[in-house]
Order: C-alpha cells, then structure tokens, then sequence
C-alpha cells in the first residue's frame, strides 16, 4: 500500500500526514489529544469505547477516529481537502454522550478504587462528565473474576474496553482472556476463571483503564500521589526494562514500566513487577558475625576488622565472586581492591559461563533487542527467552506475528508463545547444523539478516568454550556476521554480566574461576550479592557474603556486610546488548546496611589499600576512564565493529557434548534473592507448578 | 437476556458420535484449512443436537478440534442463546415474548408454560420439558408462536392459544407426534378466511408465460 502524504484539515488548521495514519494519530500530529479507553498503540485497534469521536465535515454522524484511516476520508465538493473538528461543539456532546452510557454501569467507588488517582475514565470524565445521572434502573453488577495471585478484579468497575483480551492475545501470546456474555451481560473472564500463566500478565494492570484490574499485591496501599518516583533500571534479568519505581518513605511499594522502544517498548515482566515485595522482607540490615556456629550481630567496625584480617592472607587463596544484581560500580570497587590485594581468582559469572575475556562481541546481544525486528530468520540456542527474557521473547513473538519471521530452537521443545521449528536439542546438532544442506539450514543461509540468539545457560558445561565457538562458527557461515548487521546475539540472565564482563571482572593470571573456586582450596570466599552456587563447595572456606537479602550465601557465611538493594544505590547497569544504563536510587539502605562499593572502600581502608576515590563521582571516573565503554550510557552498539569482529575463531576449540541444551532458569519467579523474597512471585511459582502436576495425573 | 454461565454440573468428558462426525466432516469442508475457525458456531451446533447442551467438555473438544484457544470457543458459547449451556428436557418449547406475539397472547402461553412446565431455563419434574421466553423469531404473522425443539427437530408451532398450547404439552407429554406449523385453519401466513392463492391452476404451471431474458437468445420457460 502507498503510504503516500495526504493534506487534510484539522480543527482549520492544514496538516499533512501520512495515508495510513488513523485519524485519532493525524489528531496528534496535528497537537490534538483525543480521549480513548480501548485504543492502544501498541495493540490492534478495537473501535469499540467510541470516546474517541471525532467530526467529519460534510458527514452526517461523527467517526472514531483510532478506527478510520485518512486515505479513507472524503474531500469538500470543490476539492478541498477533507477537514475533521476534534474541537467542535458537535463532538463534545457525541462525548459526553458516550462517557453518560459509560458511567451508567460504573460504581462510583472512586473514593475506595486503587485507580483513584490515576484513572482514565476519572480524568477523562472532568471534561466529558455529567454532573448528575439520568438512569433511574437498575445498575448492573458483574462477579469478579479469579485471575491469579497478580490481577486483582472488580469487574463491576468493567467497560469492555478490552485491551486486556487484546494484550493477552496478541504481544503474550497466551490467550487466556476473553469476553463472554454480550450486551449488557458482557463480562471479561478468564477460561473457568483459572490464572493467567503469562511472565507478562501484570502489563493488563497498567492497559486497563478504569479500576477493573488492579495490582493484588499494591491492594489498598497507597494513592499515587503520596509516591515518590523514581525513573530507574530494573535487575530482574538481563534485559535493563526501564521502569519507575514508587516509593512512600522507606518502602519501595510498586514498579512500573517506563517507555523505551529500544528495550522494553512500555511491558515489564511480572518479575519486575513484583520484585519491591522482597525489597522489604529477609533483609541484612546489620553486620553479623558467626560465633560457634551462629550469627551474631556485630558493628560495623569489628565486621570489617575481621574481613580486613581475612582479606591480608595468603592473596592466591582468595576468592571473589560477583552475583547477579551487582551495579558496575560495586564490582569495579571489589576489582580494584582485589588488584591491590592481589587476589587473581575473581569471576563475575556464578553460573560457569564460559564467555568473557575477549572482544565485547563475543558476549553481547549484538543483534539488539529492536533489532530482532529486522531479524528474518532466528535460531535459539540453549535458551528459553519466555523465563530468561520475557520482553524479549515477546519481541520475537512480536516480529513472528507481523514480519513473518522464521524461528528456530536447538534446546528443550518447550512452549514460548509462537510457532519454531525444533531443529535439534543438543549442542551436536548445533555444530553438525552448518554441514546440513536442507531443513532450517536454508531458511537461515537464505535470510538477509539471519540471528543467533545463544543462550548463557548453554554455556555453563565443560563444553561451554566449544559450544560458544560452534555458534559464532555457525553465525559466521550463514553470514549473520556482516558489516552493518550483526545477529551473533548471547542471551545473557544476569543484569550484571556485561558490566562485569567490560570491566574484567574475570580470573587474572593464575587465578581460578568459580568452579575452581567452588572445588575447594579456598582460605576466603568474598561473595558479592552471589547466591545462585552450591554453597556446600566452598566447604573449609570463610565466607564473607556483601549483599542485601539474607539468601544461601548469608545463610552460608561466616561474615555478613549488609549492602544496598538495587533499588537502594545508584549504579550502572550494562544490559545484555551492552546497552549502559543509570539505575537510580529510590530508597535508602536497610539499617546499617551501607552502599555496596562503600563497603570495598572502608575495607580497602582498613588493608591500608585506599582505593583511590571517596565517593561515587570519582568511582565512576576511574570506572570511565579504565572501561571507556561504560561511559556510553543509553547505546547499544548493535553492528559496530561487527567488520573486525572474527565470529569463527571465539570461544575455545573442542569437542561439543551430545547432553541436551536446558534453559539458564528452571523457575522464572526464583531466579534471584530479591525474586525469592517476593510473597507473590512464590504465589505464582506455587501456581505454575501445580498446574503441572495435574496434568501429569 | 441474563447472565450466561456454564452449568455448575458438568459431565467428565465429551466425544462427538458416528452421526456428528460426518456432519462435521461435511462442515469443515466448507472451509480452508488455516481458517478452519470458522466453522466453530455449526460445530457447537452440531454438539448441541447430539447432547442437547453444549458442555464444558464439549467446547474444549471443539477448540481442540478447530485449534482455537478454549476461551474464544466459550465466548461464541455464551455469546449465542441458541446454545443451552446447561441440560434442557426432552422438549424445548421456545416462547416468543416481543411485541407482536406479545400483543397475541404470549403471556397466556408463558403463564401456561410456568403453570404447567415451573420455572423458566429448569426442567419440568417429569424431564419432558424446559420453556424459555425468546425474542423474534420472525413469524409475526402468526402469533403467538413457539418453537419446539426436540428429537424431531427444530419446528414452528403457530397460531396458538393457551387452550391449543395445553393440549400440544398434553400431547408431546404422552409422547404423540404433533402437527407443526398454524394451529389454525391457516396453511401458511395468509390472511385468515382467505379464498386467495387458492385456485389450483396458480400451481400447476398452465399460467407460466415465455419470457426473454435480457442479454441471452435463449427463451426461458
């Protein structure tokens, strides 16, 4: 279809705007704003709340304007062009009307609605509002309806906009909401009322308009006003969503998205969502000391003495390992101090992953996440992004639905909300993949900008080197490796891997690795925020655990230094394109817990090794200054440097093994301390799991 | 209309029977494959005849069928009150309740139906009958008139009154063949005492003339 200009008049005021554009978009290109309930941008149009009317000059009724596009409006008998009054007195009472019908089913429970404060349908009604009623009958009133620990309903609150249905159906993919009954019966429901089992069902709180679905775990805990916002980055995996966290006095009480197209257009995974409810509970808000066999609460002066004393042994054993929540800043602290120690055995990747330590593009998602749109072919290897990335995966799902995108998984055959094609399961079919001369082979050699995307969990085994290796082997010959595209594309869990992976937070000369560090010979294990390895290995070591969730690395520990949340610092976040982010901090530290670099800096005072800054400005200079590529905040470089980039020779040479690809996360609510402290996330892992054992009756 | 919900009681499973199969057959043939979806309304339909309900097992099988998601398939359920979403009687006698069946009589057949059968949607004591009041069904011209739905089909039964409706319920009570159509003098919808359209020579073609169609050579008998 031609999208060519139209000129068209707006309230007498001339624009042009493109043929495809829906009159409601013409509206605000030309600086209107047009009330509306169902439509949604990044949704299919629906045209069913009609608050969107708009006056067609020379029709005889007015039009919505989200549902009419500008090719099809008609010009004045002399050829004028075709005019539309967004303004006039004809669409204000088509309005008021609409908004009258609208709020003859409506609770007036405003002032006990959690979308008080917030809601469409209240702000809209300050211009379109009746003062009083005319509906003398009776009021209709609908069941709520069961959608799961996250969607809390009161569905007498309803007007049938349904952007729920819509998001369910089309970017989650899991369709699962429907609208049933018709007329004034029409109710919203879920099949049998059963949770929605979607990573990404929390978004249709924010879609929804009225109060109808609200936030179970927010119920009746505060009025937007009374939040204190704060724009940040969210941990929760790999991906940096953009989101807004609210915060009333010391306690975070809900997270949001924020828009950003390039990574989560504006959906946050449910994760994201509800990972403040563990910001308040299993918190380390003091230093402790484990006395025969217990941990007791100590100061901060004696906590550090006896780390200080422990960190000036024997520097080849001692170890340090980063988790995943760390900010860049927290890392580079505990980096320096280990430099200055001496210590070489330092990893950031608790998981094994054998990535790291040569050009960034050998560990970025270079294909970049609004690249997968432009993708025409993508192989998933060793990754089920719908646990390990939900807004990825619906990014996929997103290009699979409109751009007719082939998908293609080595790995587990499991569900991700889209049709692929399951071309093996293990890493020997990744590496015999390039010898193949038909089957998914094609559809990638023959795609012009073909993907890989390489999960970090496939990594994790002996053959992580050799597995690595046969992707970029694989990326190379089928040409994803060109110079304006790059689709070797690592899907990387861990928030805090790439930063980690920039500034070199990876075993020096002679150092071990975590599994070196995790069989055994250690003196001292510093774990930074580390929960996620079998603590029994570290057996004989003295565990100095800094972090902020009292997890299996405070529960191991011989020494606790209560640090920052996430939520709780400023930091730097690289995500998994390489995309380097500003985290904010929202809330102050728990008790005595301390910023986490802070912690590295007194210590390092303490071993009579003063790191070199005194406070988080001149951290971020020396972390600019030693890794130049942090200091890019907001870029994703994407096909940079993909010219230079020799996809074939990273990783090491090797065998690959014939075990099965799993995914990096078996349980998407538990992947982190903070996640595990969540009441509703393990609500929702109660649920996903019990499904399962039904079905297997 | 009211609120439409599944039945509270819902059998284990569901399974089309030999019969139902090859209307099915015959149906998705009338449609391509990739959008095979749209055969979901003569497929409730067709387990509706079977089982006289459409049951919770009965949609998930459909939408199985049709690969559609169960909740799309339980929408055009509830959407359509053609389908019973729960057991009806052996007869389901459909009373039209708009204006002109109203303005008939309707009432005194709903007040024969609830005297005789009980309360609207529930089945009679004896299972032989569930009444439901239902909107137009588009034969005004004579009033008042049901529906009956039962093994023999689905039937206009017109021109009633509550003392020829109270002998119909007698009669499909004990189990004989009713007369379908006017239960009056009528054939059809003509005016009542009418001679018109009576004379047999309108019927047996001798008043038929050649014509020409327009654009053809051909002369069409």
């Amino acid at each position: 279809m031609s999208d060519d200009l139209r000129k068209i008049i707006v309230d007498g005021e001339e624009v042009e705007v493109p043929n495809s554009f829906t009159l409601l978009q013409a509206a605000e290109a030309a600086g209107r704003e047009i009330p509306r309930f169902c439509y949604h941008e990044r949704l299919s149009v629906a045209g069913n709340c009609r608050m969107c009317l708009v006056e067609l000059v020379g029709a005889p009724k007015p039009a919505a304007s989200c549902a009419m596009q500008v090719r099809d409006m008609r010009g004045g008998p002399n050829g004028e062009p075709p005019a539309m009054n967004t303004l006039s007195p004809m669409v204000k009472k088509a309005r008021e009307g609409v908004m009258e019908f609208l709020l003859i089913n409506h609770p007036l429970d405003c002032p006990i609605c959690d979308q008080g404060g917030e809601c469409d349908l209240q702000d809209q009604s300050v211009t379109y509002g009746r003062t009083g009623s005319r509906f003398p009958e009776n009021k209709r009133a609908v069941e709520d309806k069961e959608m799961g620990p996250i969607v809390k309903t009161e569905m007498t609150r309803c007007i049938q906009c349904t952007r729920c249905v819509r998001f369910i159906t089309e970017v989650a993919g899991v369709p699962e909401i429907g609208m049933i009954g018709r007329g004034e019966d029409a109710e919203i429901t879920t099949y049998l009322e059963q949770a929605v089992t979607s990573e990404l069902s929390g978004n249709v709180i924010d879609l929804c308009p009225v109060g109808a679905l609200t936030s179970k775990p927010y119920a009746f805990n505060a009025r937007p006003w009374e939040l204190k916002k704060t724009e940040t980055i969210d941990v929760m995996d790999a991906v940096g969503s953009n989101i807004r966290v609210d915060n009333r006095g010391p306690a975070v009480l809900r997270i949001l998205p924020r828009v950003h197209e390039g990574v989560n257009e504006e959906w946050i995974s449910d994760k994201t969502r509800y990972a403040w409810e563990g910001l308040s509970k299993q918190r380390l808000d003091k230093p402790y000391v484990r006395e025969n066999g217990k941990l007791r609460a100590a100061s901060w002066g004696e906590a550090l003495g006896v780390a200080a004393e422990k960190l000036s042994g024997d520097a080849s054993k001692i170890g340090m390992i980063a988790g995943d929540l760390c900010s860049a800043e927290e890392m580079k602290a505990a980096k320096d101090l280990a430099d200055a120690l001496g210590v070489t055995s330092i990893d950031c990747r608790q998981d094994g992953a054998k990535i790291g330590g040569g050009a960034r593009q050998e560990y970025l998602f270079n294909g970049t996440i609004a690249g997968i749109e432009e993708a025409d072919a993508i192989l998933i290897v060793g990754a089920n992004p719908r646990t390990e990335a939900a807004i990825i995966n619906a990014r996929i799902r997103k290009t699979w639905l409109h751009n007719d995108t082939q998908v293609g998984v080595i790995g587990e055959p499991v569900d991700l909300t889209y049709d692929y094609e399951h071309v093996g399961t293990s890493a020997k079919d990744l590496a015999g993949l390039k010898k193949k001369r038909s089957g998914f082979i094609k559809i990638l050699k023959d795609a012009k900008r073909p993907m890989i995307i390489l999960g970090a969990g496939a990594l994790t085994g002996e053959d992580g080197g050799a597995i690595l290796r046969a992707a970029g082997d694989l990326a190379a010959s089928v040409g994803a490796v060109s110079e304006d595209w790059n689709g070797f594309s690592v899907l990387h869990t861990a928030a805090s891997r790439v930063a980690g992976l920039d500034l070199g937070f990876l075993p020096g000369e002679g150092g071990q690795d975590t599994t070196g560090m995790l069989s055994g010979g250690m003196d001292t294990v510093v774990l930074l925020g580390a929960d996620e390895i079998d603590m029994a290995k570290l057996d004989g070591a003295f565990v100095i655990y800094v972090g902020s969730h009292g997890d299996a690395g405070a529960h191991r520990a011989d020494l606790i230094l209560p640090g920052a949340a996430w939520t709780e610092q400023d930091g730097i976040f690289a995500n998994t394109e390489g995309r380097v982010q500003l985290a904010f901090r929202s809330v102050f530290p728990k008790g005595e817990a301390k910023e986490n670099w802070a912690i590295f800096r007194a210590l390092s005072d303490r071993l009579n090794k003063t790191l070199p800054y005194n406070n988080l400005v001149e951290l971020r200079q020396k972390l600019f200054a030693d890794t130049p590529v942090l200091g890019g905040i907001d870029h994703a470089p994407g096909a940079e440097g993909a010219a230079e980039f020799d996809a074939k020779s990273i990783g090491t040479d090797g065998e690959v093994g014939d075990t099965p690809l799993g995914s990096a996360v078996s349980n998407f609510y538990f992947t982190n301390p903070i996640a595990r402290a969540s009441e509703a996330l393990a609500a929702c892992a109660a649920l996903n799991d019990a499904p399962a054992a039904v079905a297997a009756e | 209309m009211s609120v439409r919900r599944l039945a509270k009681e819902q059998p284990e499973s569901f399974a089309f029977n030999k019969k139902s199969e090859a209307e099915i057959k015959f149906w998705l043939a009338k449609y391509p494959e990739a959008k095979k979806a749209s055969a979901v309304i003569p497929m409730l339909w067709i387990a509706q005849k079977q089982e006289g309900w459409v049951s919770e097992p009965a949609i998930r099988d459909i939408a199985t069928r049709l690969e559609m998601p169960y909740i799309r398939v339980y929408e055009v359920a509830t959407f359509y009150t053609m389908f019973n979403l729960a057991p009806v009687g052996e007869n389901l006698v459909q009373v039209c309740g708009t204006t002109p069946c109203m303005l008939r009589g309707a009432e005194d057949l709903i007040s024969v139906c609830k005297k005789r059968i009980g309360k609207q949607h529930e089945i009679s004591e004896d299972g032989k009958f569930t009444w439901v009041e239902v909107e137009c069904m588009g034969a005004c011209a004579n009033a008042p008139m049901i529906q009956l739905a039962n093994k023999d089909g689905d039937h206009y039964i017109e021109d009633l009154d509550a003392e020829k409706f109270e002998a119909l319920l007698d009669d499909l009570a004990a189990g004989k063949k009713v007369k379908f159509g006017p239960h009056s003098e009528r054939n059809a919808s003509e005016p009542h005492g009418t001679e018109a359209l009576t004379d047999p020579s309108l019927y047996d073609g001798s008043k038929a003339k050649p014509i020409k169609l327009p654009n053809t050579e051909k002369e069409e008998g």
